[in-house]
This record gives C-alpha cells, structure tokens and sequence, in this order.
C-alpha cells in the first residue's frame, strides 16, 4: 500500500507516522510538502500527522487546513481514498471541513501528555476492523486542543450512524460525549485526538496502535 | 480603508480561557464578575473598495470557524 504523509510547517509527528506505516506495510510513505498541490498516484492511504502546524496561529489546524495541498486530499477523500488525522491532524481535518466539529482548548487548561484508555465503539470501518467493538485500548493523547466539541443533532448523527470510532474511558479534555476519534459519513476518513503510530512497539510501553495500521492495512488490500 | 473583524465564541459553547480569566480576576480581588468569554481582534488593511461580502467571506472562509464562533465586522474608511 502506498501511503502520503502530509508534512506542514509545525508538523513533528509526521516521522514517527512514517515509521508506524513502513513497519506495519512495508512500504515507505512518501512525504508530501503542504506546497504541493498532487498526491503521488495511486495512494491507498493520506496520513495527515501530529504537532503544531504553522504555530497554532488563529486556530489549531486553521492555517494548515487552507494550504495548497488539502485541495487534492478533499477531493482524494471524496473519491473513498482513506484519510487518517491524528492529533493536530484531527483538527485540521475537521478546519477542513472533512469531519464535523471542532476541537477547542482542553477543559482543564492543560496539555495533556499521557496514556489514556480508549474504548473501540465500532469495528465496522477501515481503520477499526483489527479491534472488537467495545474493547478497551492504551494509547497516548498528548495534546492542548482536544476538546471535541459539536452541536447536540450533530453529536446525535455521529452516534446514530456508528461515526464515533473511539471514546475516552475516563476524563481527558472535556470532550463532547468522551468523544476521542469519528468517522466521516463515508467511513474513509478517521480523525483521533490519541496517537496509536506511538503505541506501535513493545518499548513504546504499549503496541495497542499497531492494530490500527494492520487492519487498515487489511482493508486497503483486500 | 480599515475592517475589525470580531472573533466570538458562540453562546452555550464552553469558553476554558474565559473561564480562567474569570477565575483569575477573583484571585486580584475584582469581584462582581458574572462571566467572561474570551474573543479575537483581527484588525484588516484593505484595498480601497473591498466589499462587504468579500470580507465576509474572509471571516467565512478562514477568520472565524462557524461551527463554534460568530463574527462581527466593523468597517472604517478613515482610519
């Protein structure tokens, strides 16, 4: 599977994601600059990775989710190409207008750097299928803008139709219905505060996340 | 000609920083602060004869995020 990373100015997690990738495919990602304007032909997954794109300025994601290159992910996503945002990556996917929402300031102030449990609401996407639904999960958040927010009917749609991915087990940020992880209406795009590329080994104290990379991998190939 | 743009948050949606500059304005000693909500100033430069809708779709497009914040627009074409 040919995977993009997308690389913003203040992106610091986009390494570890390609490394995440290559070890569980095979296959390096190609790195892709925010300048450009094309993905490399036939990708099977865009990566858009954690950190701190263009500062933070004006909004977490905000800067990062009008650059040249979100053009050809929107209209990649829109084509079923799975599109995976972790952290800084969630937010710029949903200033991009790909998943609904937003994520605002964490309710308690703080960054919040740490393992947390995550429950899998649903085994029933591309990104999910190598866990059991209801299952219970470690996997680092470090973040300051993690508080999903969204209004009541939408928050209802995600839940009805099976969008919430991942929740929090216990408080992390104040999110919206312990909300950590959703799905678009189409079930290709996956945005997640928690970083499962750094729960990929035993040293990384937890492989909890590897799960995610292989079924997706299942899924991209089968 | 100059425009301000005002960044809100939407009411109900929960303002952490308000929160703490409220909390923080007690600990000075201020009381009678009922709330605070915490916004943005974003001061534009523009072209002589940019229109109101083209500012509005700045603030639509980029400015403000609509999901959570409202915006005001306060043009001056002196200043």
């Amino acid at each position: 599977m040919n995977a993009a990373v997308i690389v913003f100015p203040g992106s610091n997690c986009d390494r570890d994601l390609a490394v995440a990738i290559e070890a569980v495919t095979g296959v390096k990602p190609t790195m892709v600059w925010h300048r450009d304007t094309e993905l490399p032909a036939n990708v099977g997954l865009i990566a858009i990775p954690g950190g701190f794109s263009y500062g933070d300025y004006l909004r977490s994601g905000a800067m990062a989710a009008r650059s040249p290159i979100m053009r050809a992910v929107t209209a990649a996503a829109a084509k079923g190409t799975p599109v995976l945002g972790i952290c800084n990556g969630f937010q710029v996917l949903t200033e991009a207008g790909l998943l609904p929402g937003a994520l605002m300031r964490n309710a308690g102030l703080h960054f919040v750097c740490k393992p947390v449990g995550l429950k899998v609401e649903t085994s029933q996407s591309i990104f999910t299928s190598a866990y059991a639904s209801g299952e219970d999960i470690t996997v680092p958040v470090a973040h300051h803008d993690g508080n999903y927010q969204a209004d009541p009917e939408t928050l209802d749609r995600l839940e009805g139709e099976g969008r919430v991915a991942f929740r929090y087990t216990g408080e992390v940020n104040g999110s919206a219905r312990s909300i950590a992880g959703i799905l678009n209406d189409t079930g290709n795009v996956l945005g997640m505060m928690p970083h499962p590329e750094r729960a990929l080994e035993p040293a990384h104290g937890g492989t909890d996340g590897r799960r995610l990379f292989e079924g997706l991998l299942d899924a991209v190939t089968a | 000609m100059k425009a301000r743009v005002f960044v809100t948050l939407k009411p109900g949606v929960l303002d952490p920083q308000g929160k703490a500059i409220h909390h923080a304005l007690e600990g000075l000693g201020f009381g009678g602060v009922n709330d605070v909500r915490a916004g943005k100033l974003i001061e534009l430069d523009l072209a002589d004869g940019t229109s109101d809708s083209d500012i509005e779709g700045m603030c639509k497009q980029l400015l403000a995020n609509t999901v959570i914040e409202n915006f005001r627009i306060e043009r001056s074409e002196t200043a």
